[in-house]
Parts: structure tokens; C-alpha cells; sequence
């Protein structure tokens, strides 16, 4: 009785830690199995070497989808959290109907990436939306057709990602300012610094587990994009907007190439690492430090 | 305690000793209007002969979603009895080992399937090195298809094109005066669409046959190969800003309001004008893009699948009698604007542009120019395929010079094969 007080909380665990182990770790692990293997339309188990991630890196649209996503999450991230910023602090402001304000603010996030993609699709086409609605005004020679132009149409991506999350990432800094403890502010504020400087010098430097939070949700939002992708432009015009998990669904499915998929999969993967992982051990270090 | 599990074992097991007659469990994305109604024909068919019909319906991504489920399925080996695949596809499940032994090959011998289609579709449905039947055909679609708006030719004094000279002659009077050209969605499929029909046409059923169904790298590298893609660059201009990404439905609506002059496209076009209430040669026209005689097909077809039980493999024979039934074949493809897998089903019900791509397909076959199309994935391995389609899309898309587009073409198919 008394060894099945002391072990229930980890015998109630067990089965969603079990299910979890098998269906993420084990899975991952499957799929670098696979990415060593020469399996085209149904997963094979001889081992082939590294072929598939020659084949991969020699493959012209996996270096656009990898140069798109670099630019994509580079944008998506800075411009996600300037805006969220400059909303957060515009709200902290003890203004009128901020209640409201905020909800319009983060109305986007309710929406799923396929509703976002297709109205900003239909608002970017320039014979339907913005571009068609100002010439139609009276300036004829007014062109933004970002969205059918090679080369441009990843940034139409960031515009309509950034809309979506901005709010989101304002939600979370609010609530990070919120938190901060006035009477510092009004320390400062008797000490004669500037409105800004008490936010640039004090109250976000105290912000960084928030800006945490918000770069790691940030960035596996980015690398995972592709439902925003198939909605808003498909991966075109041509290839031109191809994002990794896009052509990583495409190979798998659509063409019968599951090895170089699970290879191209397992390089979007080392990606995420490669940058998630050394931020949070530094930001837990630090926090570990602070103890 | 021993309620309870006799209860268990009861539901478990109840599924099995309920149907003893023959059953079906069909995976496809046919769920949209036409194509449903004519499904709906065969489920019906199949209950009035007593079988079980367990629909597996995948919708999305024009059968991306149903390919995901497909694999998983028979990864997990529990394939379902039939499932929408067409092409060489086929053929490399086979190699996969989850087709074999073929149940219904006694149904096709004994119904005689190699009289009942033409060799060359007989062709497609056959595994193990094409000695059994393991697919049936439903339909034969062609692609190169011009359609046009009737009012919008005639008051312009143009013709049905029959040469691609002639069309850009016309497709130039035509922008001069304002009027979109060609009706296009710039789409990696549809871009492949029209590259194939002006391959077809430019480089003749000889070049084609070269380039898509054998992949040989002389003549993907050739200069009839650059002229092909000059092409394309030139009907790039008889499009509007709006193409890219464009759904080709879109682009038939179009040509039926008169925006836009032409539309190359299949037979599925076919479809959205009668659902207008459009009549061919009353509203639009329908002509085979300029070609010597060629002739692109697409067959859909139901593969089937090794299956466990005895009432699954008697499912599957039903399924696949049934598909090849005359009144199936002809209801289905009057529904879907294509034309009957099976010769001797009476074309008499069906419009005006069926009877001519049914002509055609006889005067190709004799002729050499009935062709698989690659951008319908009944050709080429489908890794060669979307390299080809990757390079067509890409060049259509930016300003790459012809010359780079074969270079790059050449690289790729290597590449992927």
C-alpha cells in the first residue's frame, strides 16, 4: 500500500509518457531510419547510406526552399516581435476600451493559417484585391504584385504570417509587462528617466524569459509553415515560395520519394535544434545561474 | 467476469460473421458534384447485386490526402480493396509486393477485358510484367483540349487553330483588342498541362514518345526541346497578371464569361460549361490542340489490392465486374465529360466533343499518336515526372531563357532518376 502511494503519480504518467517516447522519439528515430534507406513509394528497410542527403543537397529546389525559409523566419520572427511590442506597450498605456483593443488584436490567432492564407491571397491577387481596388480608386499606375512574382512571393508569406501572430506575441508581452512591479516604473520615473528609456533601458531587459517564449514559438511556427504556404500561394509562382515542409510533403506523397522526404524532413529537423535547442539551455543556464 | 468478456468477444468478433457475401471497402477523392452522382452509380450497382460497400472517401488536394492515408494502410497491412491509382503507379505497387495474386485477373479473363479495351489501355491495368489484369479502367480523359468562347472567336473572324503559329496569330489580334488569350491558372500542374500539349504539337508524337515515355536525355537536351519552351514563354505573355495560382475552374469561368478567348485544358472542363448550361458549338467550342494526329490520354483506374478474406476477394470480383460494366461506363463518363475505357459502349447518349475524342482516339491509335500524358502521371516514374514538372513551372514562372530551361531539364531528370 504504502509503495503504491509513493509510485501512483508515476504509474498515472507512465501510459502518456509511454505513448509519448513511442510516437515523437520513436517515430524520429524511424524516420532517420528511413531517410538511410532507398524507399520510394512505401517505406524499405535496406540500408542505402547517405545517397538520399546527396540527392537532397543536390536537388536546386531544396536550396529555394531553404533559402525561403531562412528569409521567412527571419522576417516572420523580427517583424512578429516589433509589432508585438509596440502594441503591448501602446495597450499598457492604461487607455480607454483596451479590453477591446486587445481582442481585435488577437482576433488573427482564432483563425487557421488556410482561412489567412485564402483571404490574403484574394487580397494580394492584383486582379482582385489591393492593387485592382487602387487603380479602380483613380491611381492607375499603382502595382503591387508581390504575390505572382517570383522572387517576391515568400514576402507575401511573411506579410500575411505576421498578421496572423502578431497579436498572439503582443498578448504574450502584455501580459509580461503586467507583470513588471510599478514601483520600479515609478522609481525611474522619480529618478527623471523617459517614458522610453524606462521601457528600452528597464522593463524589457527584465522581459527576456518572455522574449523566450516568444522566439521558441516563434520559430517552430516558421519551420513548420505549410498550410499557410499551400493556402496562400501554393509554393509558386513556379517554386518560387517552396518552403521545406512543403517540399517534404510533396516528395512523400505526391512523387513516391519517401527516403529523401525522411532526409529532408531530418534536415528541417537538425535545423530546429540547431537553434532552438542552444537558446533554451543558455536561457535555462542563466535561470539555473540565477538560484 | 465472464459476461464481460463474452460481451467483448462478441463485438469484436460480430463484424466478422455479419457479412458473408462479398464486400468492399474503395478508397478515392471523387466527392465533388459530377464525379459523386457518378460514383453513387456504382455503389448502387454494387448493393442491388448484394455486396457490402464500405466507402473510404479522401477528399483534398487532388488525392495528395487519399495517398497519405493509402500508404499508411498498407504500411499497417490493412489495404483497403480498391483505391483510385492510375499509371505506372500501378505497376510499381505491384513491384512492392502488395498486389500479387491478383484476384481479379479470373474475373477480366473470363469477361474477356482483352477485347474489351484497347490494347494500349489494357496495357496500364496489367501487373506482373503485364501477364494479369489487377486494375480496371473507368474512363479515358484527353488533355490537349483547346476551348474557346464561341461569341468571342466568331466576332473576331478567328478559327479553331490548326497549327501553334495560327493560334499565336490569333492570340495576338485577340490582345490587341483587349481580350485576355489564353485563360490560364499558372499552377505547377496546369503549367505542365499546356507544356505537354505544345511538346505534342511542336515536337510531334515521335519526339514525345522520346522525351516523356522513354526520358531519353538526347532528346530532353535537343533543340526541338528549346523551341518548346520558346513557346511557352510566348503563351506566358497571352496571359493575365492574375494567373499564377489561379484553380483552373477559375480560368474556364473565364472563357464562358468572355474575358478570356482560350483555355487548354482536359476534359474535366467539359464539366464546369454544362453545369453553366453551355452547349458546344452553341456557346463554345472544343478542338484538339494543334498536333499531327496525337492524342494525350489519362485513364483513371482502381487498383486492388492483395486482400485478406474470403468475402473481400468476392467484393473486389463484384467491384471490378461492375467497373467495367457498360451501363457504369457510360453513366460515370457522361457525368465526368471523358469518354468510356470500354469499346463497345454506344456513344450515341454522349455530346458532341465526346464523339470527337472518341474519333480521335481511333485515328491516333492508328497513326502513332496516342500518347500517355507525363503531367497526368501516366508516364514516367513519378520523381521524373515532378522534376520535369518543377523545371516547366519554374521557367513558366521567372524570365530563364529557353536554353537554360533545357539545361536544366537535362540535369534534372538525371538527377531524379
Amino acid at each position: 500500500m504504502f509503495w503504491l502511494k509513493r509510485n501512483l503519480p508515476k504509474l498515472v504518467i507512465a501510459p502518456s509518457f509511454g505513448v509519448l517516447a513511442w510516437f515523437v522519439y520513436g517515430f524520429i528515430l524511424w524516420t532517420v531510419y528511413i531517410s538511410f534507406t532507398k524507399s520510394k513509394l512505401l517505406p524499405v528497410y535496406n540500408l542505402w547510406g547517405l545517397d538520399q542527403y546527396f540527392r537532397l543537397w543536390s536537388m536546386p529546389r531544396w536550396h529555394v526552399a531553404v533559402e525561403n525559409l531562412f528569409i521567412f523566419t527571419t522576417l516572420f520572427i523580427v517583424f512578429c516581435i516589433l509589432i508585438g511590442i509596440l502594441l503591448a506597450i501602446l495597450l499598457d498605456q492604461k487607455i480607454r476600451a483596451e479590453g477591446f483593443l486587445r481582442t481585435i488584436y488577437l482576433y488573427p490567432m482564432a483563425l487557421s493559417f488556410i482561412v489567412t492564407g485564402t483571404a490574403w491571397r484574394w487580397m494580394l491577387n492584383p486582379s482582385l484585391g489591393f492593387e485592382k481596388f487602387a487603380q479602380d480608386l483613380g491611381f492607375v499606375n499603382f502595382t503591387f504584385d508581390w504575390l505572382v512574382t517570383p522572387g517576391m512571393s515568400i514576402y507575401t508569406i511573411v506579410i500575411a504570417g505576421v498578421w496572423q501572430s502578431s497579436g498572439f506575441i503582443m498578448a504574450i508581452f502584455l501580459a509580461g509587462l503586467r507583470s513588471v512591479d510599478d514601483e520600479i516604473i515609478k522609481a525611474a520615473k522619480i529618478d527623471g528617466a523617459s517614458l522610453i528609456s524606462v521601457y528600452t533601458k528597464i522593463i524589457l531587459p527584465m522581459m527576456r524569459p518572455v522574449f523566450m517564449s516568444a522566439i521558441v514559438i516563434l520559430v517552430h511556427l516558421a519551420i513548420k509553415s505549410y498550410d499557410l504556404v499551400i493556402a496562400l500561394t501554393a509554393g509558386g509562382p513556379g517554386i518560387s515560395s517552396d518552403m521545406p515542409a512543403v517540399f517534404m510533403t510533396q516528395m512523400a506523397f505526391h512523387r513516391s520519394e519517401i527516403g529523401l522526404a525522411s532526409a529532408s524532413a531530418i534536415m528541417m529537423f537538425l535545423t530546429v535544434s540547431a537553434i532552438v535547442v542552444p537558446y533554451l539551455y543558455s536561457e535555462l543556464k542563466r535561470e539555473d545561474d540565477r538560484k | 467476469m465472464r459476461k464481460i468478456i463474452i460481451a467483448i468477444l462478441a463485438i469484436v468478433l460480430a463484424p466478422t460473421l455479419s457479412y458473408a457475401g462479398s464486400k468492399a471497402e474503395v478508397l478515392h477523392w471523387w466527392t465533388s458534384g459530377g464525379e459523386a452522382k457518378a460514383l453513387q452509380v456504382l455503389k448502387d450497382d454494387f448493393a442491388a447485386k448484394g455486396g457490402v460497400w464500405s466507402d473510404m472517401p479522401v477528399a483534398g488536394g487532388g488525392g495528395d490526402a487519399a495517398m497519405q492515408t493509402l500508404k499508411a494502410r498498407i504500411v499497417a497491412n490493412d489495404a483497403p480493396a480498391a483505391a483510385q491509382i492510375k499509371g505506372p503507379t500501378i505497376q510499381a505497387y505491384d513491384r512492392e509486393g502488395v498486389v500479387a495474386p491478383y484476384n481479379i485477373d479470373a474475373v477480366a479473363k473470363a469477361e474477356g477485358w482483352d477485347k474489351l479495351l484497347s490494347k494500349q489501355v489494357a496495357g496500364h491495368m496489367k501487373c506482373d510484367n503485364g501477364k494479369a489484369y489487377c486494375a480496371a479502367p473507368v474512363n479515358i480523359h484527353r488533355i490537349d483540349w483547346f476551348w474557346a468562347n464561341k461569341k468571342v472567336l466568331d466576332s473576331n473572324g478567328i478559327k479553331m487553330p490548326s497549327s501553334w503559329d495560327e493560334f499565336n496569330a490569333a492570340a495576338d489580334k485577340l490582345q490587341a483588342k483587349g481580350i485576355i488569350p489564353l485563360a490560364h491558372g499558372s499552377q505547377p500542374w496546369q503549367d505542365a498541362t499546356v507544356f505537354e500539349a505544345v511538346a505534342l504539337g511542336i515536337g510531334g508524337n515521335k519526339f514525345y514518345k522520346k522525351a516523356f515515355v522513354d526520358a531519353d536525355a538526347n532528346t530532353l537536351g535537343s533543340s526541338t526541346m528549346v523551341k518548346i519552351f520558346d513557346q511557352m514563354r510566348k503563351l506566358k505573355g497571352y496571359t493575365d497578371a492574375g494567373s499564377p495560382g489561379r484553380d483552373w475552374n477559375v480560368a474556364t469561368g473565364m472563357v464562358m464569361e468572355g474575358k478570356a478567348a482560350f483555355q487548354l485544358m482536359g476534359d474535366w472542363a467539359k464539366g464546369e460549361f454544362a453545369a453553366a448550361g453551355l452547349k458546344p458549338d452553341v456557346d463554345y467550342y472544343c478542338a484538339a490542340t494543334p498536333s499531327d494526329n496525337g492524342y494525350l490520354y489519362n485513364v483513371d483506374s482502381f487498383i486492388f489490392f492483395k486482400i485478406k478474406g474470403q468475402d473481400k476477394v468476392e467484393g473486389q470480383k463484384l467491384l471490378a465486374s461492375l467497373m467495367m460494366g457498360k451501363n457504369f461506363q457510360k453513366v460515370f463518363n457522361m457525368y465526368k465529360g471523358s469518354i468510356p475505357a470500354r469499346l463497345d459502349v454506344p456513344m450515341d447518349d454522349f455530346d458532341k466533343c465526346a464523339k470527337k475524342s472518341n474519333a480521335d482516339l481511333n485515328t491516333a491509335a492508328k497513326k502513332g499518336g496516342l500518347l500517355p500524358s507525363f503531367a497526368h502521371g501516366m508516364t514516367l516514374e513519378l520523381g521524373v515526372k515532378g522534376a520535369i514538372q518543377d523545371v516547366v513551372t519554374e521557367h513558366f514562372n521567372s524570365n530563364m531563357s529557353s536554353q537554360d530551361a533545357v539545361k536544366k531539364l537535362s540535369a534534372a531528370v538525371k538527377a531524379a532518376s
